[in-house]
Order: structure tokens, then sequence, then C-alpha cells
């Protein structure tokens, strides 16, 4: 009897005692309809006030394998994972075994017993809250449909009673959830009741961790990163969208269609301000929004690894014919298909120098929500100001998960920023337009649209090279002085990109040394957990987030102002690591790499770990090289 | 070679068409292909119609891929804005650039190793998208930039210079186009102007996905007397199904001609063409019918030119989009931000 078993050890078991700072794993099977009430139960913790960040571990699969949903619960506002789990709600046959290992001494599973577990399962460090769902879904309801589906509401519903979640604000999510479809609340209720009654009645409620209500989430959202890019595309101004269905990019223009057909449809006429195409690939995706951008529409694509790699000719034509267009790399663990659902930071280097012969191109990196959709609309202003391909560098972790961040803000009256654009009356001015002529010394040249005046201002645009009047040349000085012109325009770049976020206190460790984190993306929802930890330790860390590339004079200066530097990524080879030491001055002495690479994202404890482990032996050689220069 | 000017002597007898605006205007720089390739000839053509029925050059968009053929866009209409893009990407970049603006004229120029091999896929696709554009193939049977290798469209036993013989079976780029939905389909002849002329102004005039596939001979690489693609195979198997007459918008028709023998299609943009019966019953309106024809006239070893197919109600791609009327890059921040306060409700959806 696993109640009784609960009960038994209980005298043995410390069990863990925290209020709104836990970690809630669900471990279901694919396609068991489990998604939409594990997302009921975060966004229930997020409406009573406490941050919450949930991460989907899903399959490469419709149905039938394991998925896990888990749900970081931190009133101090961590919102990166962190290692281990207090409650597991364990309802896949398949995973159980290691899903009951993964919970904490003094944790707790909470599982359907209307089988009992077998005694390999019985840990006797853990709490076991088992209910009877499968018995008390086949009691209540009647379509085999339901039986199943109700089961993910009943545990929810139970947890409600561990957890202390406040009903009302279940029931509300239900009522939101099914809006325009009423006669489903009901019995969705009833089965939120069905597990809080089980709970309530067989358990002392609630458990010694709980959930209360507090204030944290004032003016905080809680959204994925492609539905916030999405947004970016529409409120920048996109009006043309290629793509090829490629997970986790995919979800990236079913947002902006989907907001499209709210607003994008012109009132008077009924017809839309935008194109999609679902291209036949990515080669063709990337050549229509090519194709639109030279002729004057902002477009975009939104692609993974897999389509980056097809795109690379186009990119190296976009970049030397000076063709604006925007790219959302959603990153996915690589190489080929790799782990297509996992999450990573693994195309830093193909994208930075993405296509063949002398190109670099202009990366974004968001770290948040809030950040994918200020980028979108940036990274439009910047392909048109700088006339060259933008790539915003999300990743799965990011795209694909709901994350807490600031509520989204536009400032009406901003002007959509296109850049140098010539129109018909400039040109009728103009003495003699040459496309590619370095006019103002920032290295960018003025464009036309095709179909502006009569007689001035067309040009041939081609990949082959050119001299500043467009016109084909195999002068190779005339080539190289092309070359040396677009290489200029990128320090212009620096100019029109987000800037480094930096804490920077310069303030010296016990050792002597000063020491610093620098990081981008996803990565950095694990760093302020880390620097807390860390300077209870005694250690302090200045932090450097990347946001753009090419970078800002300012990561150059905190790499010169500190003695060791940690670079956080998520991927095996350094990617960005290598990027600084080729950018910047820079050398493996200073610059250290924590990576992580297994596809779920990096933790707090993984990062203090390793700069501790790294710091002994540093700390040691510095102290050593110190002595004998003494 | 580098941008060579084409030398400009001032002629007072060029005669000036409704815009005012001769063949002078719409020239391009000088050729830089073979002496006597098809290529060059698909370029006057292109030039002549473009004149003949007063298309504004800066309404144009010429677009190409790589090789011979695609270079030519460099040739013609200075004036229009061109894109000499990638290796089979054409019809991708052609696809965006129309998505942005459908108001301008859209004209591609490719080759058959352009849009029969590498870009095969995407040729297919924008003929499936229906993109209102005039589409040349200048098909030669082979590589000619990279120098003489057999291409898709070779037909098998076709034997180029370096006497390779074509062993796989051709591709078909005209009846390809038909099936899959393109809703103009010519074939012609580099050699034959006045066929060649009225079609490239047909296909311009023509709403939807317009293609001709011209028989354009590679004289150095592919010209010999084994070659399908040769000038001799072509002037000796060459066979036009009607042959065709364009008369532009407000032109008057002047030529009549004898009743039954005539089909008059009016286009459009108000644009008419003529076709007249050379004596095969050939009805261009009906899709199997043009494709038993180009069928049976090849089991021939004849080539069956002129316009094969055409349909006037076929919707194009905006149509099916349901595009604004203004074109999409004319469109403000005040037309496509929905502003802060919808923003602000989008965020409640997000509590
Ligand atoms: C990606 C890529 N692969 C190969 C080439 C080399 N290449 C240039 S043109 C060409 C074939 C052109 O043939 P076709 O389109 O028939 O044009 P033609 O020269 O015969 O007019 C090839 C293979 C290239 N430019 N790009
Ligand atoms: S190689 Fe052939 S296709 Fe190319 S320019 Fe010469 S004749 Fe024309
Ligand atoms: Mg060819």
């Amino acid at each position: 009897m696993p109640e009784a078993i609960a009960t038994s050890n209980a005298s043995r078991i410390t069990p863990i005692t925290r209020v709104n700072d836990f970690v809630v794993k669900f471990a279901n099977v694919n396609g068991s309809g489990s998604a939409s009430a594990n997302n009921m139960f975060a966004k229930a913790v997020f409406r009573m006030g406490i941050p919450v960040s949930p991460h989907n571990i899903f399959p490469s699969n419709i149905q039938g394998l394991p998925t896990w949903y888990e749900v970081r619960i931190s009133e101090a506002g961590y919102l990166g994972r962190r290692d281990g789990v207090d409650l597991m709600v364990a309802m896949n046959e398949q995973t159980i075994r290691n899903d009951i290992d993964s919970v904490l001494p003094g944790g707790y599973v909470l599982y359907d017993n209307s089988k009992p577990l077998g005694p390999h399962l019985l840990r006797d460090d853990i709490n076991y809250l088992g209910i009877p769902i499968k018995d008390i879904c086949l009691k209540e309801f009647e379509k085999p449909t339901q039986r199943q589906l109700f089961k993910n509401i009943v545990y929810v519903g139970a947890l409600a009673a561990f957890l202390e979640i406040d009903f009302q604000v279940l029931t509300d999510l239900v009522g939101d959830q099914f809006r325009g479809k009423e006669r489903l609340i009901p019995p969705n209720i009833h089965a939120l009741e069905l597990g809080h009654q089980y709970a309530s009645n067989n358990f002392k409620c609630p458990l010694q961790i709980r959930l209360k209500h507090c204030r944290k989430t004032d003016n905080k959202i809680l959204i994925d990163g492609n539905t916030a890019v999405a947004l970016g595309c529409v409120y920048g101004g996109a009006t043309v969208a290629a793509w090829y269905p490629l997970t986790p990019s995919t979800s990236v223009v079913d947002a902006f269609g989907k907001y499209c057909k709210r607003l994008r449809i012109d009132p008077g006429s009924g017809k839309r301000k935008y194109a999609i195409v679902q291209a036949e690939d990515e080669l063709a995706a990337i050549g229509i929004t090519v194709g639109a951008g030279w002729n004057g529409a902002r477009a975009f694509t939104a692609t993974s690894g897999p389509g980056i790699s097809l795109m690379q000719e186009f990119l190296g034509l976009a970049y030397f014919a000076e063709v604006p267009i925007v790219i959302f790399d959603i990153q996915r663990a690589g190489p080929s298909t790799g782990m297509p659902t996992r999450t990573q930071q693994s195309d830093i280097l193909s994208c930075a120098y993405a296509s063949h012969g002398d190109t670099k191109q202009v990366l974004l990196f968001p770290a948040s929500p809030g950040e994918c959709f200020d980028f979108a609309i940036e990274a439009f202003d910047i392909a048109d100001n700088l006339q060259t391909p933008v790539i915003v560098m999300s990743d799965l972790e990011l795209g694909m998960n709901e994350q807490m961040c600031d509520a989204l803000q536009w400032t009406d009256g901003r002007e959509y920023d296109r850049g140098k654009v010539l129109s018909e009356a400039q040109l009728e001015e103009l003495g003699e337009f040459a496309r590619y002529r370095d006019v103002d010394g920032d290295g960018i040249g003025y464009r036309t649209y095709p179909g502006t005046h009569p007689e001035k201002g067309s040009y041939f645009t081609r990949g082959s090279s050119h001299d500043d009047r467009a016109a084909y040349t195999e002068d190779g000085n005339v080539y190289a002085g092309v070359m040396d012109r677009i290489a200029r325009k990128f320090n212009t770049a620096v100019g029109f990109l987000p800037l480094p976020e930096q804490i920077d206190t310069e303030q010296e460790n016990s050792s002597g040394l000063k020491l610093g984190l620098l990081f981008y993306g996803t990565t950095t929802s694990a760093i302020q957990e880390s620097l807390d930890s860390l300077e209870r330790q005694g250690y302090h860390f200045d932090t450097l987030r990347i946001r753009a590339f090419p970078f800002h004079e300012s990561v150059q200066q905190f790499i010169d102002c500190h003695d060791r530097i940690y670079v956080i990524e998520q991927n095996r080879d350094a990617q960005m690591k290598s990027l600084l030491k080729i950018e910047c001055d820079a050398s493996n002495r200073k610059l250290a790499s924590i990576l992580n690479y297994n596809g779920v994202l990096i933790t707090a404890q993984h990062i203090e770990r390793s700069v501790l482990e790294d710091l002994a032996t540093f700390e040691q050689t510095a102290a050593n090289t110190l002595s004998s220069r003494a | 070679m580098t941008y060579i000017r084409k030398p400009k002597f001032a002629n007072p007898h060029i005669r000036s068409n409704d815009l005012g605006l001769t063949h002078r205007d719409y020239e391009g720089s000088l050729t830089t292909l073979c002496g006597g390739c098809g290529h060059d000839s698909i370029s006057a053509a292109i030039i002549q119609a473009a004149v003949g029925m007063s298309l504004p050059p800066h309404r144009v968009a010429k677009l190409s891929g790589i090789g011979c053929s695609s270079k030519i866009p460099a040739y013609f209409l200075s004036r229009s804005h061109g894109f000499n893009s990638v290796h089979g990407r054409m019809p991708s970049v052609a696809t965006g650039a129309n998505m942005a603006n459908k108001e301008l004229y859209f004209l591609g120029v490719s080759g058959d190793g352009d849009s029969a091999s590498i870009g095969l896929g995407q040729f297919c696709h924008i003929v499936r998208r229906r993109i209102n554009m005039l589409y040349i193939v200048a098909n030669n049977g082979t590589y000619g930039l990279t120098k003489g290798q057999l291409s898709a469209t070779a037909d098998p036993g076709s034997r180029t210079k370096s006497g390779e013989e074509s062993q796989y079976d051709n591709i078909d780029m005209a009846t390809l186009a038909i099936e899959l939905g393109a809703s103009f389909v010519a074939r012609s002849f580099s050699g034959d102007k006045s066929q060649l002329v009225p079609l490239i102004q047909a296909g311009l005039s023509h709403k939807g996905f317009a293609f001709i596939d011209v028989i354009s001979p590679c004289v150095t690489f592919n010209n010999t007397d084994f070659s399908t693609h040769g000038y001799k195979n072509t002037w000796e198997n060459y066979q036009a199904l009607s042959s065709i007459d364009y008369v532009p918008m407000r032109k008057e028709i002047t030529t009549s001609y004898g009743a039954g023998e005539d089909k008059e299609i009016t286009l459009h943009d108000g644009s008419v063409i003529h076709l007249h019966k050379t004596g095969s019953d050939y009805r261009p309106e009906d899709r199997d019918n043009a494709l038993s024809h180009i069928s049976d006239y090849r089991k021939k070893g004849k080539i069956a030119t002129g316009l094969l197919y055409i349909n006037q109600d076929q919707a194009d791609f905006h149509e099916l989009n349901d595009s604004v009327d203004k074109p999409l890059n004319t469109l403000a921040s005040s037309d496509l931000c929905p502003g802060n306060e919808v923003l602000q409700s989008i965020n409640e959806t997000f509590r």
C-alpha cells in the first residue's frame, strides 16, 4: 500500500520544506494530451504572482515517446533550470524508474496507484502520493477519449490540494482555455475537483512544499520566444515571410500568420497586407526573402541549423550584393538531424561567417521573449540600414518554452527606418547614381527600389564582382576595393547594434584576481543564480552579456580588464570563445569555457561547479606566476 | 572582361514608340557571348518586343540565375533593375520580388541547366504558385558556361561537340509547365523573331505565369549535326502549331484575316493576339490537346512551336493570397503597425 509506505517511512524521511521555491516535473507520454494540463499548472503558479519557468523536454515524435515538462518555481526569480526534482508527477510507465530516481531525498512522487507500484520503484527516502487516477476517470467519465484526457486534469486537481494552488485561479484558467467551447468547462472543473478531493481526503494537505500568493509577476507576461518573434515581425513591418517547416522554428511563421490574420487585414477591403509562402525548401525560402528584400519589402525567414546550412550560398549573395533580409535561427542540437527537439547554441560559427568567400554576418542574441520581440523589430531596421542580412540567434529553449518577461511595449509614432533609399524626387535631383559608391564614408551606398524613376537609379544586382556602379568587372583591384568597403560597413554596423549588457565593478577577489562571466542567449537564465551562490562563497564576478556580433569595443575592454573570464555556452566546441579569439585580442589563458551540450538548458549548479573547479587550479598557477615573478 | 559602354550614335531616323522611347532606350550593355549564340537573338527579340508594346522599361524587373543565358538581362533594358542571382534559384528570387511589388512586369531569363537541373525544383514551384511573370528558358541542350556538358533537356541520342551522347530521357520544359499549371506556355526558336517577338509580348501581357521554352543554339558547344538543339535540326524540324500576331492595347487592328483561319484572344491588359491556323486543328485553350500535340510531334522527330497553351481564367499568386491593392513594399508603419494599445491587449492573453 503506497500510502501506507508513505506514512510508514515518513518518520525516517526529512521532507523538503519550501515555499515558492521548488521544481515540479511531469513525466508523460507524448500525445496523451498532457501538454495543456501541464501548462495550466504553470500558468496557475504565474497567476498567483510567483515567478515560474516551464521547460519542455520533448521527443521528435507525434505519439508514444516519453516527454517531460519541468517547472521551476522561484520567488527569488531564478528562471533557469535547477538540478534535481522536488515533486515528480510520474505518469509514464516507460520512464518511471528513472523518473523516481531523479527525485531529491525528501521529495515527492505523484503517481497513479490504480495499479500498485513494483517493489523496485520504492525508495525509502521519498514520499509517495498515490492517486487512483485511472479508476477515478473510468468511474466518472463515459467516453474513452475523456477517460484518457481527464487523467491529466485530475492530477492537476490533486496538485492544487498538495501545493495549495488557488482553486479559483484554476477554474478561471479553464474558463479562459475553453472560451467559445463553454460546454467543455464543467467536465474539466469536475476533473480538477476529483483530484483535489481525493488528495485532500487521503493526505495531509498542503505538503511541506507549497505555493503562496505573492506579487512578483505584476507587469510580466508568460510567452514563448517564437510567438514574441512573430509579434516583433508584425510590429516591425514585415510583409513577406517565406519558410520551410523545421522544428523548432515552425511556430515563428505559424504565429506570424495567426497574428497577421487578425492585425494585418485592410479594414476597407478585407484584403491582406502581407504574404506568406511555405516554400519547397530553405533555399527557396531565403531566395524569396532576398527577392522581396531587394524589391523593398521587409522580409524574413525562420529556420534552424539544417536550414542555415542550405541557405549558405544565398547568404553570400545577400552579403555581397548587399540585400537586407532577416533570418531567425532557432537553434537546436546538431550536427545533421542531431537531437531535433533539444536545445543548443551551436550555429554561432556557421552563422557568423556564413557562406563561401570572405563573409561576415550580423548576429543578434536575444536572451528573453521580450528581447525576441525587440530584436525582431530592430533586426529589420538594422538590415535596412546596413543593407545586409541580419540573423537573430534564438534557440529551442527560448523559442518553444514559455518564459516570464516584461510586458511587450511599442512606442507609438516610431517610424520604420528604411536606411538609405532614394526616392524618385531624390533621384531627379541627383547627378550620377552609383549603387555601391561610398558617398558618406560609412561603407554604405544608396539603393533604389525597382520602378522608382523612369530614367535614373536602375542598377544590376549581381553576385559576381562589380564596381561601384554595379557593373561587372574582373579588375581585381576594383573587386578588392569593394570588399574593403564592405568590411568598413561592418565597422559602421557596431553603432547600430544592441550594446553588450555589462555589470562591471572591477572588484578584485581575495586572490587578487578579477573574474568575469561572459555569456549570451539562453545561458543568461542561469547567471543570477550562479552569481549569488558564488558571491555567498566569497567570489565576485563581473558579467558581460553579448547581444550582437560584430562585437562592440567594450567586449575587448572587458577581456582586457579581467584575469579570468568564463565563456558560458551550449555547444561542444566553444564556438563563441572561438569567435572571440578570432575577432578580439584574447588568449586561452584568459578565456575559459563552461560548456553544456546535452540538449537541455544549462543549470546554475553546472556553472558553479565548473567555475570552482577551474579556479582551484587557476588561482594556484596565478599565485605561482606571481611569486616566481617576484 | 570589364564593363564596356556601348557606343551611342545619334540616329534621328529611329522611330519612337508611344512612350517617346526608341530602340536605343531599351538596349543594354554590350554582349559578351560568343558570336552567333542564340541567346543574343533572344536579347534582341526582347528589346524589339518591349519597344513594340511600349513597355515602360523602368517598370520591368529582370531576373536570372547563372549561365550564359542568365547573363543576357545585362544586354537589354538598361533602365530596368536587374538581378543576376545564383544558379538555379531565380524562381525564388522572382517570387519574393513579385510578392513585394505586384505592379512591376517581371521577366525571368534562365537556361536549361539553370531551370531543368539545379533549379528544377524551384521551377516547378514557381509554376505552381502562379507568379505573374514571363519566364524564358534559353534552351541549348547544354551547359554553355561550363563548357559543353549535356543538360537534362538534351534528347536521348543527341550528341555534343565533344561527341558525348545523351543517354537519358530528356525533360520537356513546356510539357512540364503545362502539367504544373502554367497558364501561358509557348515554345519558340531564337532564330525565328517573327514568332518569338509576339510570343514575348503576349507573355508579358498575360496575367499569371507565362513560360516560353526558346530553343537557342550554343554555337560553341552544341551546334553539331547530331545535336537536336543545333540550328540545323531546329530549322529542319521546327513546326508552328499556329502563327501569332500581337496587337498592343490601344492600337488599331489593321490586318484582316480570312474567316475560320483566325483566332482572336484579348489578353488581360487589353492587348490582342491573333492566332492563324497552319493546317493542324489546334486548340490552345485545351490542355490535354496541347499535351498530346507536343508528344505527337515529338514522336515524329518534330518540334511543336508557337503558343501551346493559354488559360486566361486562372487566379495569380496575389489573387490567391488576396493581397491588398497597394504593393506591399509601399506600405508604411501606419499601414502595418497595430500600435501599442493593441499590443497591451495582446499582453493580456499571456497572463
Ligand atoms: C552552385 C553552382 N554550381 C555550379 C555552377 C557552375 N555553373 C555555372 S553555369 C552552369 C550551367 C549553365 O547552364 P545553362 O543554365 O544551360 O546555361 P547556358 O550557359 O547553357 O546558357 C553551371 C553548372 C554554379 N555557378 N553554381
Ligand atoms: S558558350 Fe554557347 S551558350 Fe555560351 S555564349 Fe557561347 S555559344 Fe552561347
Ligand atoms: Mg544551356
